[in-house]
């Protein structure tokens, strides 16, 4: 038998999502689709001089996987800085891919070890990690419109 | 029609999942095989292996025989005029695209239109689009109303002398409509259009008759029913499909060849370029034995008698919207509920066994038009029964449950 996926921190975090406006002066602004599902995000960031994440929010439709994954992410970022943030997209990562146990390995996850058990579920992982995927794709634009 | 007489004949109906026996309800994607194909595939694998239409040796006679065997049955099973229209194919798809770029790409013109309607399957909309890019071809669309019905009034006035070729769906495999083909093609062949029929659903709903319908083409998978992957058919009138070129040169299509000059082999083979898939033809000729034998109106009573079943009982849960309520439909019971997102109810059934597919179901356009996202989708085939639809329902209920929906 798998992990339960439906945990009542997912289903809360759907029924209830923080952050889940679109964030007026945004600095960074990015779209995540995905079109095996239809899963549709934007996720915006106000980030400011010394690179702290100030603020985080977003909007769109999809499951309640990608949905709680994406409320919990703006949760977990807001102020971080623009490293710990990528810090913890890389830990996200392994997490989701069954790579990082978070008991048998330090990380600064917390509550989002709540979806550990995902990596069972191989077409949902992508549900998971689309948030995330699409902050980090903010940033990354973000680096590579700066040093220009 | 004894329903658990025939579900022995489907060995992979006996199977647990996650700990539960599995009730697969999702038939319009791919069907379980029968024995009796199975078998056919493993016998030709382990006794009869050889390429077809090249040697003179036993196995090599032996197998095409088979494989122009199953010709011969797709030909009747069709009730086509000859087996000289009988074109083998990877599938639905990849009739379509032959279609597309053979006789498309060969005879219409910059402004020509092509008709299709709102509830194709992406196979039948992106062929068209592609020659519509190369050609300067136009695409048009028939609505469907509410219900996911063609609207017949519309086609009319989309239909005009510069229309050359209409494609449409019999049986939509998102909202389950079969579509009045009879009447399409005839009033397209009044403006003298051709018509494209992708059967891939109606295989399995209904016999057809190709010289009855008149239509140009049609196309069909062997997968959905009750055949291997790998195979599919492309019906052609001998005349349209005389004067159509090529798309792939190779080794069987040819008659000569010589660094100057290649000429064409005649029908079928014209289009049957390379080693084809041999066991899954031959495979798709037990699949046809097999329906046969079953006999489709037989499928279809208990099919009917399921579609009823199924849509009382989703009807009566709270907060579920059945998308596609057409007067004429088959056994595909498309539906969102309220509060839950169509891949978690996917994924909350499956833990109970249920196998429903979730998604746009290849038709983005048919969910823009009714608003959602995606649906779940049930899909029933004749091996099914009532019991498996309360299994469903039950585990609807679950999801319901966690979700408080």
């Amino acid at each position: 038998m798998r992990d339960e996926l439906y945990q009542q921190t997912i289903l809360e975090h759907n029924r209830h999502p923080r952050n889940f406006n679109k964030l007026e002066g945004a600095t960074h602004t990015a779209e995540g689709y995905n079109p095996l599902c239809g899963d549709h995000l934007w996720v915006f960031m106000k980030i400011n001089k010394q690179n702290v994440i100030e603020e985080a929010a977003f909007e769109g439709s999809g499951c309640a996987i990608s949905k709680a994954s994406a409320s919990m992410m703006t949760t977990a970022i807001k102020g971080k800085s623009v490293d710990e943030a990528k810090v913890l997209f890389r830990e996200f990562h392994d997490l989701v891919i069954g790579q990082l146990k978070p008991d048998e390995k330090p990380n600064h996850l917390g509550k989002l070890a709540v979806f550990s058990g995902i990596w069972q579920y191989p077409s949902r992982v992508k549900c998971a990690s689309l948030s995330w995927h699409t902050m980090n794709g903010s940033l990354e634009k973000k680096a590579s419109i700066s040093t220009e | 029609m004894n329903v658990q007489k025939v579900r022995k004949d489907f060995p992979n109906l006996a199977i647990k999942v996650r700990g539960v026996p599995l009730v697969y309800l999702d038939n319009a994607a791919t069907t379980f095989k029968p024995e009796a194909v199975i078998n056919t595939i493993d016998e030709h694998y382990r006794h009869g292996t050889s390429n077809v239409h090249r040697g003179v040796h036993y196995l090599s006679e032996h197998a095409t025989l088979a494989f122009e065997g199953a010709r011969r049955k797709v030909r009747k099973f069709l009730n086509a005029r000859s087996e000289h229209e009988i074109i083998f194919t990877r599938g639905s798809t990849e009739s379509i695209n032959l279609v597309a770029q053979s006789y498309g790409g060969t005879f219409l013109k910059p402004g020509d239109e092509i008709i299709i309607s709102h509830m194709e399957h992406h196979s039948n909309i992106v062929p068209w689009q592609m020659l519509c890019d190369r050609n300067g071809c136009i695409l048009k669309v028939v609505p469907i109303n509410d219900d996911g019905e063609f609207i017949f009034g519309e086609y009319l006035k989309l239909l005009s002398p510069k229309t050359k070729l209409v494609s449409v769906v019999y049986v939509s495999n998102s909202l389950g409509t079969v579509n009045p083909v009879k009447k399409i093609i005839e009033a397209a062949h009044a403006k003298g259009a051709k018509v494209l029929i992708d059967a891939a659903q109606a295989v399995t709903h209904t016999a057809i008759d190709v010289q009855a319908l008149d239509c140009d083409f049609l196309v069909f998978s062997g997968h959905k029913i009750f055949g291997p992957t790998g195979v599919g058919v492309l019906y052609g009138k001998e005349e349209l499909l005389n004067e159509m070129p090529p798309v792939q040169g190779g080794g069987d299509m040819i008659k000569s060849v010589t660094f100057a000059r290649t000429t064409y082999n005649v029908l079928p083979y014209k289009f049957e370029a390379g080693t084809p898939a041999v066991a899954e033809v031959i495979g798709l000729g037990a699949a046809i034995d097999y329906v046969q034998a079953i006999g489709l109106p037989a499928m279809a009573a208990h099919k009917k008698e399921l579609l009823a079943y199924g849509t009382k009982m989703l009807s009566a849960v709270s907060g579920l919207r059945l998308i596609g309520t057409a007067k004429e439909k088959t056994s595909i019971l498309s539906f969102v509920i309220e509060g839950i997102h169509p891949h978690d109810l996917g994924t909350i059934v499956d833990e109970q066994g249920v196998a429903i597919r979730t998604g746009h179901h290849c038709t983005q356009p048919v969910m823009d038009r009714f608003g959602v996202p995606a649906t779940a989708r049930a899909s029933l085939a004749f091996y099914n029964t009532k019991e498996e639809l309360d299994v469903l329902v039950k585990a609807i209920s679950r999801a319901k449950e966690i979700f408080h929906a």
